[in-house]
């Protein structure tokens, strides 16, 4: 509802209504009837199947071809070698109609973003007419983080609003203090960087020379933004065309009537494919992620500087009237780091999952998104009460999040026999390298790595994860070429390589993720981050297969990299082993491994070495019902080190004369028995576990970081907290000792 | 209408599909026959009789016993309690929940910290096999992944009686 008092009597709505009365009549009509636009019926897609399939597949390619050809006009490695955008067309109450590929998250964001600038009577002020310009990256009005920049163009038709085309764009820098997209360590939006917040930027086609100055001052190499605007706005001009040549030919009420149609039917789909795919019920799985700062102290405030966890205790409940509710209940509190997210940041991580399950086709538009249901409880990291919290690496919870409900949507496939479509949720899609600093151009320049674009896919029913995959917000991502990356960053590749053992294990293994190991060259010195989850795994494999591996920070400085180079000596183009490490062997250097890899940047100089261990995905099923020769496969391919043959898996295998390493079937058969047998003396019955476990349950006797998120999730949820007490047996009064039950603790 | 005989499901239940054919599985529209279909392969694969309502994975069913009472049943046979129950407290459990026992699995520094986090391992008491692991930190409720609603799946959305008369 508008809370707006609407300052005209004639509008640029259908048949002379405001936007604001069309969004709210809209709501209402919706709310009354179950159906979009009212319609009980789809009469053009019964009369006439053909035609509205036509058009909507015209629609659908001009939006394609869009992307397909604005993408040409970026400059950004982002966008170019990674396809890291989307367009959309949306109805004139900004409800997507059709969406591009690319990065599917943004079907719904965009919307919001619409939406507020309906709901903020922006008909009035700053006016919407044909070839006005619009731009929109807070994520509190409709987005996922700042980086994500989104232009947005009205579209009219003889004087009357017929809807909007979007674009949306990930950019390289976005004028924070720190450089990069998505620079970590920020404690408030007032550390993200630029911020726009649906601002009207352009009219008759043109950009505002105000606007354009401010990108020129305010963004690291502003030619990024300002070549990804254009890039943005030429493919809403396509869109625009291509919503006219409609229009022209099929006549605009056939088209508005059509754009109702599409909706709805895609709501309609939604609970077919729901119905047929699934099985009516609850389905939880929760997902962690650490948030480790204390040791940031000196660098950011004493009270962001802390170790913390995310709990995400996602649960999907597929009811027997095949509604899809999602709900956060349990999360906990947001925190003073760069990680908090929005409801509108949680509608994009619900996009990509539900464009890759159960809106597997072409016709993804809001449709499905008003077949679902959303709980984001306020306080919590996923619905701050705090308006200056930091969102500018929303996905790091994103991620975790959604990875949930892909594992939950597993597991209702396999209850209807689709194992095609099971998948042991994502692995998080990290290292996420980023940096800045005066580059090898001479520029002031900050810059994000997306070859995390490309990490291990998680195992399948029946078949191993894909090696270098893709990634959960982008189906469609590469690594991209190292001589793109190496235009905008001033490191060297020394080697791209498939990590052993990054895959989760499994009767079906995880895909591998990949390392890939850089010099700092041509720059005096970089800020440099990393990104990943180092303490925690993000989730569990599914079935009995283990999560992919976490990941860890190796950082080596003060190196002899120039000298070796001089001298023609060997130099790492691999790490490979932990405990075997080639960086370690190759290089003399100070080295640092730890589990930090969310921390404040630091400085490093020409010569140093970066090491990125890309993840690989997790492992489905028993592994010791892993096809003993897939193992030694592995052995031979490198996906797998030799030691964890039989710790992992129960083979037994040995090298021939050339290396190659082969079965021993009959060793690998007896090892598989004592190790089921060991299984059963090495475990316990739950029930006695349990017993072990409570009083330290009760004392809350954890790690800081531990013991807070769960004071925090049982301060903010009641059926938290119930939940808590009822399974660990604790009496109703029981409240967390130490610490401030409302669940802060400064 | 798509349509996949008994063979093809039983051989995409084994993991022996080509690559192409799989895909062309997750391409073309779902067959509407599936679940049955599946039930029925699955009933050949379990060495008992009980009678398989829904499967709830590799190893894990639930079933309809010959006394009317529906139960988690096991592949190797273990009897998990009422479906309704969280299976997981009726199995075996061990925790990896110190370096020594991540790095049987994971290389040093590419597991979780264990302070942090743990492994719990959920084993069948009858064979030793790994039925799920969950990675959570410590102290957090063991997770009860899937209450599916049974009745209502089968006699709103099938249209059938419950419990079903034996196939």
């Amino acid at each position: 509802m508008s809370n707006v008092a609407l300052e005209h009597d004639y509008g640029i709505g259908w048949g002379g209504a405001s936007l604001a009365g069309m969004l709210e009549e809209s709501e209402r009509i919706f709310s009354e009837t179950g159906h979009y636009g009212g319609l009980d019926e789809l009469p053009l897609k019964a009369t006439e199947p053909i035609r509205y399939e036509k058009m909507f597949s015209r629609l659908r390619g001009g939006l394609v071809g869009a992307r397909e050809t604005a993408m040409n006009i970026s400059a950004s490695p982002i966008v170019r070698e990674v396809g890291e955008l989307c367009f959309a067309l949306y109805t004139p109450e900004g409800d997507a109609i059709t969406l591009s590929t690319g990065i599917m998250a943004h079907v719904h964001t965009m919307s919001m973003a619409i939406k507020h600038m309906i709901r903020s009577d922006y008909e009035t002020n700053p006016g919407i007419a044909p070839g006005d310009i619009f731009v929109n990256n807070d994520p509190q009005l409709g987005g996922v983080h700042n980086a994500d920049v989104m232009n947005f163009l009205p579209l009219f038709h003889e004087g009357e609003i017929v809807g909007w085309a979007a674009g949306v764009v990930h950019e390289l820098d976005v004028g924070a203090p720190q450089p990069a997209s998505m620079p970590i360590g920020t404690v408030s939006r007032y550390e993200d960087g630029l911020i726009l917040s649906c601002m009207k930027v352009g009219s008759n086609d043109t950009l505002n020379r105000d606007y354009e100055n401010r990108i020129e001052t305010a963004v690291r190499m502003p030619f990024y933004w300002v070549l990804d605007e254009k890039c943005r706005i030429a493919g809403c001009q396509i869109i625009r065309a291509t919503v006219e040549r409609l229009i022209a030919e099929e006549g605009i009420d056939t088209y508005k009537l059509f754009m109702r149609e599409v909706i709805e039917d895609a709501r309609r789909a939604f609970k077919r494919n729901l119905t047929q795919m699934t099985v009516p019920g609850t389905y939880r799985v929760p997902s962690f992620m650490d948030v480790p700062h204390e040791e940031d102290k000196g660098l950011m405030p004493d009270y962001a500087a802390v170790n913390s966890m995310m709990n995400c205790p996602l649960s999907l409940t597929i009811g027997r009237d095949a509604s899809f509710h999602v709900d956060l209940d349990g999360a906990n509190k947001w925190g003073y780091h760069s990680f908090n997210c929005t409801p509108s940041g949680l509608q994009g991580g619900l996009w990509v999952v539900l464009s890759q399950t159960l809106v597997p086709n072409d016709k993804v538009n809001d449709g499905a998104y008003l077949a679902t249901s959303f709980n984001t409880p306020y306080g919590t990291w996923s619905n701050p009460d705090n308006r200056s919290v930091s969102n500018t690496l929303s996905w790091i919870f994103l991620i975790p999040c959604f990875t949930g409900l892909v594992h939950a949507l597993s597991r209702a496939f396999t209850a209807r026999g689709y194992l095609e479509e099971v998948l042991a949720a994502y692995p998080f899609t990290g290292n996420i390298t980023q940096g800045g600093g005066i580059n090898h151009h001479g520029q002031d320049a900050g810059w994000s790595n997306f070859e995390h674009s490309s990490c291990g896919i998680s195992a399948r029913w029946g078949y191993d994860g894909e090696v270098s995959g893709a990634a959960m917000w982008n189906p469609e991502g590469d690594m991209g070429d190292v001589e793109a990356w190496e235009l905008t960053e001033p490191l060297l590749y020394f080697g791209r390589r498939i990590r052993p053992n990054t895959g989760g294990p499994g009767k079906q293994r995880g895909g591998s993720g990949w390392e890939c190991v850089r010099m700092l060259y041509g720059t005096e010195r970089q800020i440099l981050f990393h990104c990943n989850s180092g303490h925690v795994f993000q989730t569990s494999g599914l079935y009995g297969g283990y999560p992919g591996s976490s990941g860890y920070r190796h950082m080596i400085t003060n190196t002899d990299m120039k000298e070796r180079i001089a001298q023609g000596l060997p130099y790492p183009v691999e790490d490979r082993d932990t405990e075997d490490s080639q960086i370690v062997a190759n290089v003399e250097a100070d080295h640092l491994i730890d589990r930090r890899c969310h921390h404040f940047p630091v400085s490093q100089s020409e010569y140093d070495l970066y090491l990125s261990v890309l993840n690989g995905g997790h492992g489905l099923g028993d592994p010791l019902d892993r096809d003993p020769e897939a193992v030694v496969a592995d052995l031979n391919s490198g996906d797998v080190l030799p030691r964890f043959a039989p710790t992992t898996y129960g083979v037994v295998a040995e090298q021939d004369a050339d290396g190659h390493w082969v079965l021993d079937q009959s060793a690998t058969d007896a090892l598989r028995a004592d190790m089921r047998k060991q299984r059963l003396e090495d475990s316990v019955p739950v029930e006695e576990w349990m017993e072990g476990q409570r009083g330290r349950a009760a004392d809350l006797d954890f790690i800081e970081p531990v013991a807070k998120a769960y004071r925090e999730s049982i301060a903010l949820s009641e059926n938290w907290a119930a939940l808590y007490k009822d399974f660990w047996g604790l009496p109703d009064e029981w409240s967390p000792p130490n610490g401030d039950a409302s669940g802060r603790d400064r | 209408m798509t349509v996949y005989d008994k063979a093809t499901i039983e051989e995409l239940y084994r993991g022996t599909l080509p690559w192409p054919q799989l895909k062309q599985m997750m391409s073309a529209f779902k067959d509407v026959e599936r679940f049955d279909t599946f039930l029925a392969v699955l009933q050949e694969q379990v060495p008992w009789d009980d009678q398989v309502l829904l499967p709830l994975g590799p190893k894990l069913f639930i079933v309809l016993k010959d006394d009317g009472s529906i139960v988690t049943k096991s592949m190797s046979g273990h009897e998990f309690g009422d479906y309704r129950e969280n299976w997981k407290l009726k199995a075996r459990i061990a925790v990896r929940d110190t370096d020594e026992k991540m790095q049987e699995i994971y290389p040093r520094w590419m597991h979780a910290d264990p302070a942090w986090m743990e492994l719990r391992e959920y084993y069948d008491p009858l064979d030793g096999s790994l039925l799920e692991v969950e990675a959570v930190p410590p102290g957090y409720p063991i997770v009860h992944s899937f209450e599916p609603y049974l009745e209502g799946f089968y006699t709103e959305w099938l249209g059938r009686e419950f419990p079903p008369k034996r196939a």
